[in-house]
């Protein structure tokens, strides 16, 4: 089997998965599952395959949108460092996460349909790393889009679910107008209809027109980037993702902690040559990156849902990744945070996947406690994790995390402090955490009586944690990241790296001291709890504007058309004939009596009327 | 040698006995029978105009040939007309027309 068979199966395996389920085998449980799965392995074989074998180059398929000359939109794959090591994150993370689901959803109703939706998720997100130009990515984008909306919306019974996946797409739309945009400015930039073209390649070199006018580049690459605030949760964009939460724990783990909101990323450093030549554009990268590290973190501090203070954290380490890609000098330093962040935050969602499972669906974290001796095997886990995550040394987040700070350093002293108090954050709201619902007393029954999870979701969590620990280690990161670019450690005056201990051992220390043995929150701050009351704002805004000029719509339809146009046409009619009925008197003569008039009217008006 | 204005007076008491017809009477076929002379007075009319006016001083014959087309229509109408009435007077067992009055208001 050549290469390009496997890239091209690779792709599509999971596509058929799903199909076969959605048509087939939707009534059976263990084969939709053993379908997806098996799916996954191959794609896991598929991709490490090619990863090995260094398998660079564009594969050929067909033309999707062929207008000759004018447009045409290849369907190809493109394979280069950057798309295999992103290959080999989504394939190896996904079948983990797709094996522990197995437990997770044994008892849940729509078992088959899940599993389709994340063999559509998985095919959806091979689409976006494998994508050869902007159109392609751009498809594949709205199908992970719209995989997160079934996902999200899984218990769509549930209300807020509905409304949550309702939310996630809207709110995506918004930044992919802008990513829409911007793919046209791209094209025209680069010819038009004059030989325009969508292909990575092409629009990494500054087309004439942006080197004369560096603005316009800047806005260009704004707008592509507008997509990524979307998808990867940045400020002021963020709101849909911690009520993205709805979905089931391992859909949080897969799309929405470790790949999919991982894609936004992806995608600057598929355009990084061109982002990097816009000083402006990047500024306002890092800008924005910093900002949602800052505010997503702080707010990840006053969190009472499990899932609610990792969705913060999320998007806080989404921020460190975009923060990465606006300073570094290669595409390989945000792409090395996602890396380790990819398998560490996925283990932590589902390590509080695990003990939501043991404290019967109990989400609140003040309800929980003490669990660390109930569950050994996820405590020991979510540790590594959250270590990890943290940035303690020696552990794989200390690595990629350190290594944007410095970068931040180097280039832009502001952006520096921002993202340092982040981090100093980051190991509070997680020792925080750990330290309400693994030590101190069992504050609910359900918590008393919390059980280990079985097997099969204790094993991936095993298979994750290792990763998770060692992912950040030079080995791997020479292995996946030095042919994507120089990843080599900034020039920083000895004190940085002990002010990024510092802040982490302040921060753990600060959380130790303050939640140990506490029943509730010593701290209640409003303000963090009601997410700077962001949510509040957006929703005024939707009720008082859109929901104004829907008001207003609705008042010209329903006086205006309808009421003068519609309705005061017919009434006109009607009233006429109503008049005219009067003369059917049912008299043949009187009818001829008329018609004799109205002859003579004629003739008079014939001969007499100039 | 009657003169045209005889033509025409003739033709006027013609369509003024046939309207009066139309206007008063019940019967339905004797209003037909109205109709059919305002239409032959007007067929007088014309053939009266035909017969006294000349076209670049030479007498002209074409409404003349005309009214004979007329007349054969006209044949042709009446054979619809009666059959008409013929129907009418199935569906409704009368042929007074202030009994045929469904279309009032």
């Amino acid at each position: 089997m050549n290469l390009s068979t496997i890239a091209w199966i690779t792709l599509f395996v999971p596509l058929v998965a799903a199909a076969l389920i959605l048509f087939v085998t939707r009534a059976s449980k263990p084969l939709a599952a053993g379908l997806v799965i098996l799916s996954a392995l191959i794609t896991t074989i598929g991709g490490w395959t090619l990863f090995a074998k260094s398998a660079d180059g564009i594969y050929h398929g067909f033309n999707w949108v062929d207008f000759g000359h004018a447009l045409s939109i290849p369907f190809d794959l493109a394979l280069d460092p950057l798309s295999r090591t992103m290959l080999v994150v989504v394939t190896t993370i996904s079948p983990v996460v797709f094996i522990y689901s197995i437990g997770y959803m044994k008892e849940e109703v729509g078992f088959a349909r899940f599993f389709a939706g994340l063999a559509l998720f998985l095919f959806s997100m091979l689409g976006i790393v494998l994508a050869n130009n902007l159109v392609m990515m751009f498809i594949f984008w709205e199908l992970v889009g719209v995989s997160s909306y079934i996902l999200i919306g899984h218990y769509y019974q549930k209300a807020s679910a509905a409304d949550a996946a309702k939310q996630a797409f809207l709110v995506n739309r918004i930044g992919d107008f802008g990513f829409m945009l911007g793919i046209l400015l791209f094209w025209i930039a680069t010819g038009g209809p004059e030989g325009g073209t969508f292909t990575f390649a092409a629009i990494n070199h500054p087309a004439p027109i942006f080197v004369q006018n560096p603005a316009l580049l800047a806005v260009a690459v704004v707008l592509i980037f507008c997509g990524t605030v979307g998808k990867s949760a940045q400020f002021p964009l963020h709101v849909w993702l911690p009520n993205s939460m709805e979905g089931p724990t391992p859909v949080s783990s897969l799309l929405h902690a470790a790949t999919m909101v991982a894609a936004g990323v992806y995608l600057l450093a598929r355009i990084f040559p061109i982002l990097s030549s816009s000083p402006e554009a990047s500024e306002i990268v890092a800008w924005t990156g910093a900002i949602t590290a800052l505010g997503a973190g702080i707010l990840a501090t006053q969190q009472d849902d499990i899932k609610g203070i990792l969705a913060y954290s999320t998007i806080s380490q989404l921020g460190y990744m975009v923060t990465g890609a606006g300073l570094a000098v290669s595409a390989a330093l945000p792409m090395f945070h996602l890396f380790t962040h990819a398998f560490f935050k996925c283990l932590l969602f589902l390590t509080a996947g695990s003990v939501i499972l043991g404290m019967h669906h109990e989400q609140n974290i003040w309800k929980m406690g003490g669990l660390k001796g109930k569950m050994p095997i996820t405590f020991l886990t979510y540790c590594c994790g959250m270590l990890a995550l943290s940035g303690c040394p020696f552990f794989s987040g200390h690595y990629s995390k350190d290594l944007i700070m410095a970068c931040s350093w180097e280039h832009h002293r502001g952006i520096f402090w921002v993202v340092v108090i982040a981090a100093g954050l980051t190991p509070f709201y997680m020792m925080r955490q750990a330290m309400v619902v693994f030590f101190g007393k069992p504050r609910s029954e359900h918590s008393e009586h919390a059980h280990e999870s079985p097997l099969v979701m204790t094993i991936p969590l095993i298979l994750l944690a290792i990763p998770a620990v060692v992912a950040g280690y030079p080995f791997f990161e020479h292995t996946f990241f030095h042919e994507i670019g120089t990843l080599s450690e900034p020039e920083v005056p000895a004190y940085v790296p002990q002010v990024f201990l510092g802040v982490f051992l302040a921060g753990l220390a600060l959380a130790f001291f303050l939640y140990r043995n506490v029943e509730k929150d010593p701290i209640r701050i409003p303000f963090l709890e009601n997410r700077f009351y962001i949510d509040d704002l957006y929703f005024w805004i939707v009720r008082v504007i859109q929901g104004g000029f829907a008001k207003l719509c609705s008042f010209t339809d329903r006086w205006f058309i309808d009421g003068i146009l519609v309705r005061g046409s017919a009434t006109l009619v009607w009233t006429v004939g109503f008049a005219l009925r009067f003369l059917q008197l049912g008299n043949i003569q009187a009818y001829a009596l008329f018609f004799g008039i109205g002859v003579v009217g004629l003739i008079y008006m014939l001969l007499h009327v100039r | 040698m009657p003169t045209l204005a005889n033509y025409l007076i003739a033709s006027g008491l013609l369509f003024a006995t046939g309207l009066g017809v139309v206007m008063l009477r019940r019967s339905i076929i004797v209003i037909f029978m109205g109709l059919e002379l305002m239409l032959n007075a007007a067929n007088l009319s014309l053939v009266a105009f035909s017969r006294y006016g000349l076209v670049s001083g030479h007498q002209n014959y074409d409404a003349q040939i005309l009214v004979f087309f007329i007349i054969s229509v006209a044949a042709a109408e009446v054979a619809v007309g009666l059959a008409i009435i013929v129907s009418l007077y199935r569906a409704r067992q009368t042929t007074h027309v202030e009994d045929l009055d469904s279309l009032k208001f």
